[in-house]
Parts: structure tokens; C-alpha cells; sequence
């Protein structure tokens, strides 16, 4: 990966206060009384290894693991229908986390559902991430009226409460993968285009930019070389936090039946359909949620330690 | 003053029309004929036709605009096929109940939240601290409608003391309001903690503290006071997302407001109430917003205009 | 500008003699355990009744925390790490927070560098000065607003009944300040630290303030500590001074001489790196350096790689203040040196022409 967190943007100011040191503290500022010096800089913390193991996992789980159950997600078998977890099927096989009221596999659920969500929420990160980016880029470095406009569509955007929009765009799409993804991705690019006009904003203004461009470089040159670099980490930051905040919008409106299609599983979808047992079979509301509990504050654990990775300020 | 608020007025019709407009346009890229969904598959094509006619299907999209918002005006947003009558009456019979949610739902933030958070501060660092963190922070980060499902599991159908669905008693308040408020609980409990070390921080705690004015005098008049300000203004930014999350919680607990009422007319493609419930979210949406601001100005001397000397 | 000084260092009230308040080695720490560092290494200053004492030093010189340090308001993280705080006869460097409010507002107060911040802007001017009255004094509220007009009005604040409901961001940087003072001398205490009072101000209010400080002081016998980058304002207003550098005093005794006749180089440094009226057109001189980091000190003399002066010894062996003249000390191997000429100041009785900043 090529992302470097110590941008471009920073050299310089690093450069004056302290060149031999990699990541040691700097001379205190002549205005400190009380001279509190800067904290080294952290490594990522043991347990966000641990976390994006885990997440590697489940990753791995939502590509392979639907092949490699022998249980199929979607048949029905009803002869097998609302087994506790740990039960014998009928034909002699185990279901580790029990059957639905379809006699389907909880487990090839889980995996099958987990696809649904790991694609939802990458690709809403990654299409909202790109439309941001691309706009945040032009926002931040031409300014004018490009802008403002851009700006200004952001605003009255973010002015309206997302979730209703998504819901709104889905549930007139009709249920679908891909609308869901549309839906949610229209939601999010002005998060992620803030982020990053900010980020343009303080780079363009420094002086090797203005000098790049008084030697004739081209706009988009500027753009991939010098801006583009140091908007990579705060964009980071942003899309590793959203992906958590996708993954459960698709679930929510999966379980108001706004979301994938009903011949496709999805951990809301069997969250909802879930309901109806709760008395005689808990398992079925119960056991996606927990996977997908676990999977939010994973990756909520990674975006914070990632973010405090990249800026040791704001973990003080 | 007066120019705030004609501002902040006209601001908030700008939104309210633009979230008619975006809901017109989005009800009419809907694939389906609106027709042939109110008077079944096997109407006829003249009566498909008229009744195209006479909802005004047939016109250009601009006159449709027109016609729409000439109605939108006068509190016309045509009729339910669905549940027969008007669209908006249909809206604001569901207005009680949601509002009753989301009055109890916020009582709760606050009356939790609040001094859980004052708590944290002042023990910052402490066991009760890092007691108190964690379940504000599995609050925001589990998803809402699952947890109101496992509240029902657990209380309703495992121990039976309180009821999953609204059956006109006060109990039945309790999940569905506990639900709606855990996330927003946690996230005030962690904004109050953390406005008020800050303020904590701050030059004119040290001041008061060398008047050697008591420190729970500092703490409630100085510094609480204070932190309010900040955690006013994010309060507004709790809004969008206590609207939307009101929506899913009535879906889970089948409580009859207008959030369970949008989401079944969507699923049914029952637009004209579609359209009504989300103009009449938005009307709350924008109320909401301004009262968060008028707050935000009166509580910060440094912004209010009259006292600019 | 005329010499505002009480003839003869002025008149301490008749007492046993004893410093009101003094500061014996004290050492302030910041952190503990390994990577505790100090940030004023022995400090020892005694002030009599009655009398001004300057504080001054670059910034980093650990003059501000010892301030601090007098009236139990370090920052979090800052220690007492060793040495005495005695203020009236009673040891007050450990003393728990609890322990401290009695002595605050009542028989010491603090007035800090930046107005603005150090009021708090939520509260209206009048209310933030009656809170001392009418928590500290018991008085009812309307009694406590009135006296809170009362102080305002001596302190020199005009229309002082309306302006009292105003809040701090609504006055002028002056104004703020005559706040700060007339809240902090509410309760007519013994003894008034002022940190940086007027380093935040425009070059006329300064004086403006400084004049009504001293005022003050004089009307009710206050004793008082200034706290100063500015030679100027020190000259003119205080009794006798004390000079920091790196967390230790390097020199100290009665204004006029320190500041014609000055006794370690450092305090040299400072008068020439300031303009002077008599030199006019001199150049200014700066001190070659920056002060150093509390964590690298250097060894011996703290000052030596700095000092034109230095020799071999001042690189080994700490100096330690020692006197050198009638209630003069200071912390310079070679500090008769100094004193003798090696300074090259032009010679004068009246100090008061110095003027500007650190």
C-alpha cells in the first residue's frame, strides 16, 4: 500500500522543528510555560491487529465460506425447520447455529448475509468514496464557483436526514443489490467530499504547490501529485468509519424489506423474518445481529486506531 | 434578531420545498404504473386511462409540478388508495403516537445521559468512567432494530413484563422509548463528558478557583453552564438521525405512527400518503432544527445581537 | 514617565519584619516517576510586606508556574516536588485543594495575563465579581451587586451600575482587565499576584493599568508580586526584583540597582537586548540562543552556552546565589566581574528611561 500517514502536507512544518528525530517529540514552543512535550508518535495498538485479523476473517468467510458450507442458504427444508443450534438434521448433519423457519442452515445464512454486507458496505465506501473524492478534489482546489455549488449541493443534502433519503430511493427502486448500493452511496459522498475538500483546501494554499504550478505544471498533475497524497489518510479515516455505518444501514433497510430482494439472505432480512419465532426459536433473530455487532465495533475499533495512527493529536 | 430569525425562516421553507420536490421527482422515476396498482391488474384500459386522466398522469412533468405543489399548499396530497381518505388526515391521525415515542425517547437521553456524562467527567479516568463508557459506546455502535428486537426477546416474550406493541398503557412506552434513546444516550453522555473536561481546561475555571470559589460551585455554575453551549449545538445534528431511527423502532415495536405508516405505504407504493408523511417529517425535521438554533443563540451571550455594544 | 515607586522601596506596614509570603528551594515537577522533569529546580525568594516584587524572564524561565505555585493552582501534571511555600507563617505547598479555598480571594489573589479567557463569558461582569461577595462574604444579593458596582467604580470603570450587566467580550482589553482587579481585590487580601497583567494590552492601557495596580496597592497596603517580560513596567513599579532563567532565580535585589548595575550576565543580556532612550539608535542586541529545554539542561551554570562571558568553570560547577552586596544576589561565578563594568552600561540614577519588552 502506498498510502504514506506522515503526508506531504507535514514535511515541511517537521522539517524546521525537528530534522534528526523520526517520530520524537519537538522543542517545546517558546510560549509553553509549562513545557508539556509531544507524546511520540503511537504505533497501532496490538488489539487493532487483532481486530483487522478478524475482519480479514470475516472477509474471507462472506467470499468462500457460502462454497464451502455444505448447506445451502436459500433451499427450503422444512422437515428441518426451527432447530435449536448444535441440533442432528434429519439426515444425520449438524446445524452448528440451528435452522430458520424454513429449515434453512442459520449459519449458511450468517455466511450468505455476511456477503451481502461486506459487498454493501465496500462498495458504498468505495462509490461514495470516489464521488467525494473527485468533488472534494475539485471543490477544494479550484474554490469559485465550483465550490460553492459543490458545497452548497452538500449542505442542502446533508440538511435532510440521510437514512429517510435511502430509504426513500430504495424503497422506490425496488429492492435490489445494486439499488441498495446507489442508495446509500448518493447518502455519503458529501461526508467523504468534506473530508477531502478540507484536506485540498490546506495543501493547495502551501508554497511548493504555488511553485509547481508557477513551473507549469498542469491542474490535473498538481492534483495526483501534490494534492491527491495528503488527502489519502483523512480519507481513510472517514471511509474505514463509514463502512461500519453502511453495513448497518443496508441491514436496517433489509429488515424494514426495503433492501435486497426476499430470494437473497441478508442479516436484516433474517433478523426480521426472525420476529415471528422469537418465543420458539431465538436463534433467529438473535445470531445475525450479534455477527453483525460484532463486525460493526470491529471495524469501528480499526477506523479509531487507524485515526489515531494518523494524528496523534486527537487521541490526547 | 428579528433579521435571524426572517433568515432561518426562509432557510427552512427552502428545505421543506426541496424535500417535496426530491420526493415528487423520486415518486415519479418509480417503475410501476400508479394506475394499474390502485385499480388492480385486471381494470380495463379505458379506466386505466381515465383514471390516469384524473390523477394527472398524462400531463407534462412541469404542470404535474405545478399541480402538486398548488396542492401541497393547500394541504392536498390526494387521497390513500390503500386506507381510503385523505392522504395528509391519514398522516397526522399517526402524529400523536410518534410524537409520544419521541417525547419519552428524548426524556430519557436527557434525564440518563446527562448526568451519566457529568459523572464520567468528574471522575475522568476512574473505574465508574471507564464503567460508564462502555455501554454508551456499544449503545452507538449496535445496530437500533436489532436491539429493540432482543428487548422484546427479553422482557416480553422470555420474562413478560412488559408488553412488545402498543396496547394504549404507559408500560408499553417503555421498550420502544428505551430503544429509540440507547444510541443517542450513549452519544450524549460521551459529548457531555468530554465538553466538560474541556471546559475544565479553560482559563476562567482557574480564575474562579483563585477567587477560591467552591469546587462543586466551579463544577455546576462555571463549568456545566458553560459546556452547554457546544452540546446545544450538536444536539441538532441528533435530529436527522433520531427522526430516522424513530422510523425503524416504530417498525419493530408495529407502533402506530407516521414512521411504521411511511415505510408500509412505501412497501405498498401508496405514494400520495409517501409523500404526505415525508413532507410532515420534514416540517418536523425543520421545527426541530430552529429550536436547536434559537437555543444555541440565547444561551451564548457572545452571539446574541442584542448584546453587541 | 514618572517614577510611580514609593520613595526608599517603599513602606511595609509595621509587622515583625517577616516576609509575608517566601519560597524556600522550590521545586516544581512536571510528571513522575522516569520521565519526570522539573521545571523550576530551587527557587528561593522571600517578599516583605508592603512591597512590589518582580518576577521576570523569558518565557520558559518557570516564573509563571511559580506563581502558580503560590497559590496552589498548578496544572494538572505540575508537582511540588521539594522546598517550602510559607505565606503568613504557614506552610502552604502541599496543602489539598479543600485546604486552599479559605486562603484564596481572601488573603491572596491572582490576576492573570488574558482578560478575555480568564473571565468567564457566560456571566455578566457584575454577578462574577458579586459571586465573591456573596459566596465568600454570605451577603444577599442585592448588597453583594452593589458592592460588586462599589469595586468596579474604584477601579476606575465609568458608568460602572450599567456596566455591570455586561459580558465580558462587550468591554475593551483595559476595561477586562480593571475587572479582573477589582474581582480580584474584592475581599481586600494581603497579597496580589499578577501574572503578566498587562502583557496582553495595548502600550497605553499598560500604563493606564500598571498606575492603577500600584494605586491600589497603596490605598490598602497590599503586598504584590508582578510577574513581567516587561523591564520597562518593572522598573517603574516594582521594589525590588528577581531575575529567572531555566527554573532558577539568577539574580535578585532592589530594582534600580539590578537594572543599572546588573549582576549576572543573563540580566546584562536583557538590558541591552531592549531599547534604551539614552542609546538612541544603539543596536539591539539579542541574547544568541534560545532558553533551554527542561529535559536537556546544561551542566554547571544553566546560562553558559549562552554567555559571553563563560569559562571553563561555568560549564562544571552550578554557581550558587550568593550575595553580592547589600541585599543583592546573584548566580554568577564571576559576578563581581559584572558588577565591576564588564557590563559596559552607561551609568545612571534613574532607571526609569528603560523601557520595552523581553
Amino acid at each position: 500500500m502506498t498510502v504514506n500517514p506522515a503526508s506531504p502536507a507535514q514535511a515541511p512544518e517537521r522539517a524546521t522543528a525537528d530534522p534528526g528525530t523520526p517520530a520524537g517529540p519537538g522543542t517545546p514552543t517558546p510560549e509553553a510555560n509549562s513545557a508539556v512535550p509531544a507524546p511520540a508518535r503511537r504505533r497501532m495498538p496490538p488489539r487493532a491487529w487483532v481486530a483487522l485479523g478478524f475482519l480479514a476473517l470475516v472477509v474471507l468467510g462472506a467470499a468462500v465460506g457460502p462454497l464451502l458450507l455444505p448447506y445451502s442458504a436459500t433451499e427450503t427444508d422444512l422437515p428441518n425447520r426451527l432447530l435449536p443450534p448444535g441440533a442432528r438434521l434429519s439426515d444425520g448433519g449438524v446445524a452448528l447455529l440451528g435452522t430458520d423457519q424454513l429449515g434453512r442452515d442459520l449459519l449458511a445464512q450468517i455466511l450468505a448475509g455476511s456477503r451481502v454486507s461486506v459487498i454493501v458496505g465496500l462498495a458504498t465506501v468505495l462509490i461514495g468514496g470516489f464521488a467525494g473524492l473527485v468533488l472534494g478534489l475539485l471543490a477544494g482546489y479550484f474554490g469559485g464557483w465550483i465550490d460553492t455549488l459543490i458545497s452548497r449541493l452538500g449542505d442542502a443534502q446533508l440538511a435532510f436526514p440521510s437514512v429517510l433519503l435511502a430509504i426513500l430511493i430504495a424503497g422506490v427502486l425496488g429492492p435490489s443489490l445494486t439499488n441498495i448500493i446507489i442508495a446509500l452511496a448518493v447518502t455519503r459522498w458529501v461526508i467523504f467530499a468534506r473530508v477531502v475538500r478540507a484536506s485540498a483546501l490546506t495543501v493547495q494554499g502551501l508554497e511548493y504547490v504555488e511553485s509547481a504550478r508557477v513551473v507549469g505544471a498542469g491542474h490535473v498533475r498538481i492534483l495526483v501529485r501534490y494534492i491527491l497524497p495528503s488527502c489519502w489518510a483523512p480519507l481513510l479515516v472517514a471511509g474505514t468509519a463509514q463502512i461500519g455505518l453502511a453495513m448497518v444501514a443496508e441491514a436496517s433497510l433489509s429488515f424494514l424489506g426495503l433492501g435486497v430482494p426476499v430470494t437473497q439472505a441478508s442479516w436484516g432480512a433474517t433478523i426480521s423474518d426472525g420476529r415471528d419465532y422469537l418465543s420458539s426459536a431465538w436463534w433467529i433473530s438473535t445470531l445475525p445481529g450479534v455477527a453483525l455487532a460484532l463486525v460493526v465495533v470491529v471495524v469501528g475499533l480499526v477506523s479509531d486506531a487507524y485515526r489515531d495512527h494518523t494524528d496523534p493529536r486527537a487521541a490526547l | 434578531m428579528l433579521r435571524f430569525v426572517l433568515k432561518r425562516l426562509a432557510q427552512a421553507l427552502l428545505i421543506i420545498l426541496a424535500s417535496l420536490t426530491v420526493v415528487f421527482l423520486v415518486v415519479r422515476v418509480a417503475p410501476g404504473d400508479p394506475a394499474a396498482l390502485i385499480l388492480g391488474a385486471s381494470a380495463s384500459p379505458s379506466d386505466l386511462a381515465d383514471l390516469r386522466r384524473e390523477l394527472g398522469l398524462d400531463e407534462p412533468l412541469l404542470s404535474q409540478y405545478a399541480t402538486f405543489l398548488h396542492g401541497v399548499w393547500q394541504g392536498d396530497f390526494g387521497r390513500s388508495w390503500r386506507l381510503g381518505g385523505d392522504a395528509l388526515a391519514n398522516v397526522l391521525d399517526r402524529l400523536p403516537a410518534t410524537l409520544q415515542l419521541s417525547a419519552c425517547a428524548l426524556l430519557v437521553t436527557l434525564a440518563v445521559g446527562f448526568p451519566l456524562g457529568v459523572v464520567s467527567a468528574r471522575r475522568a479516568g476512574s473505574w465508574i468512567d471507564r464503567l460508564i463508557s462502555v455501554p454508551t459506546l456499544l449503545g452507538q455502535a449496535l445496530p437500533s432494530f436489532w436491539v429493540g428486537v432482543m428487548l422484546i426477546l427479553i422482557f416480553s416474550r422470555t420474562l413478560g413484563v412488559l408488553p412488545a406493541t402498543a396496547d394504549g398503557t404507559v408500560a408499553s412506552l417503555v421498550l420502544p422509548s428505551v430503544t429509540l434513546a440507547l444510541p443517542f444516550l450513549g452519544w450524549l453522555a460521551r459529548l457531555v463528558r468530554n465538553g466538560v473536561l474541556e471546559e475544565l481546561g479553560k482559563d476562567y475555571v482557574r480564575t474562579a478557583r483563585s477567587k477560591g470559589v467552591d469546587g462543586r460551585v466551579v463544577f455546576y455554575r462555571h463549568v456545566v453552564r458553560n459546556m452547554m453551549i457546544p452540546v446545544v449545538t450538536l444536539l441538532g445534528l441528533l435530529v436527522g438521525n433520531f427522526i430516522a431511527n424513530a422510523v425503524i423502532i416504530e417498525v419493530v415495536f408495529a407502533w402506530p405512527g407516521i414512521g411504521s405508516l411511511m415505510i408500509d405505504s412505501i412497501t405498498n407504493r401508496d405514494y400520495s400518503v409517501v409523500q404526505a408523511a415525508i413532507m410532515t417529517i420534514t416540517v418536523a425535521y425543520v421545527l426541530l432544527n430552529l429550536l436547536v438554533d434559537f437555543l444555541y443563540v440565547k444561551l451564548d451571550p457572545r452571539l446574541n445581537p442584542e448584546h453587541m455594544s | 514617565m514618572t517614577d510611580t515607586r514609593p520613595p526608599h522601596g517603599g513602606t511595609p506596614t509595621p509587622t515583625d519584619g517577616a516576609p509575608l509570603i517566601s519560597l524556600t528551594d522550590l521545586r516544581l515537577t512536571l510528571g513522575r516517576g522516569a520521565g519526570a522533569v522539573d521545571l523550576v529546580r530551587g527557587v528561593s525568594l522571600d517578599v516583605p510586606q508592603g512591597t512590589t516584587v518582580a518576577v521576570v524572564g523569558e518565557s520558559g524561565s518557570g516564573k509563571s508556574l511559580t506563581a502558580l505555585s503560590m497559590m496552589g493552582l498548578l496544572p494538572p501534571g505540575v508537582t511540588v516536588g521539594g522546598g517550602d511555600i510559607v505565606f503568613d507563617g504557614t506552610p502552604v505547598a502541599r496543602l489539598t485543594e479543600r485546604e486552599w479555598q479559605p486562603l484564596r480571594g481572601r488573603q491572596l489573589g491572582m490576576i492573570f495575563q488574558d482578560p478575555l479567557s480568564a473571565l468567564n463569558p457566560c456571566i455578566r461582569v457584575g454577578d462574577q465579581i458579586a459571586e465573591m461577595f456573596r459566596l465568600r462574604a454570605g451577603l444577599g444579593r442585592r448588597e453583594a451587586r452593589d458592592r460588586a458596582v462599589e469595586s468596579m467604580v474604584e477601579v476606575g470603570i465609568p458608568d460602572a451600575e450599567r456596566r455591570a450587566r455586561s459580558y465580558p467580550h462587550e468591554f475593551s482589553g483595559g476595561m477586562r482587565q480593571r475587572v479582573m482587579i477589582a474581582m480580584a481585590l474584592s475581599l481586600q487580601p494581603r497579597l496580589l499576584i499578577a501574572d503578566e497583567p498587562t502583557t496582553a494590552l495595548d502600550v497605553t492601557v499598560q500604563a493606564q493599568i500598571m498606575r492603577l495596580l500600584i494605586a491600589r496597592k497603596q490605598a490598602r497596603g497590599l503586598t504584590m508580586i508582578l510577574i513581567s517580560h516587561d523591564l520597562g513596567v518593572v522598573s517603574r513599579s516594582a521594589d525590588s526584583v528577581v531575575v529567572m532563567y531555566a527554573g532558577r532565580v539568577v539574580e535578585s535585589g532592589p530594582s534600580r540597582e539590578v537594572l543599572t548595575r546588573p549582576a549576572h550576565p543573563y540580566t546584562v543580556g536583557l538590558m541591552r537586548s531592549v531599547p534604551d532612550r539614552r542609546r538612541p539608535g544603539a543596536a539591539l542586541e539579542a541574547i544568541p540562543g534560545q532558553p533551554p529545554d527542561p529535559r536537556t539542561v546544561p551542566s554547571g551554570c544553566a546560562f553558559h552556552p549562552r554567555c559571553p562571558m563563560a569559562r571553563d568553570r561555568c560549564r562544571t560547577e552550578v554557581p550558587a546565589l550568593r550575595p553580592v552586596g547589600p541585599a543583592r544576589a546573584s548566580a554568577c561565578h564571576f559576578a563581581d566581574e559584572v558588577v565591576g563594568g564588564g557590563a559596559n552600561l552607561p551609568e545612571t540614577n534613574d532607571a526609569s528611561e528603560v523601557s520595552g519588552h523581553v
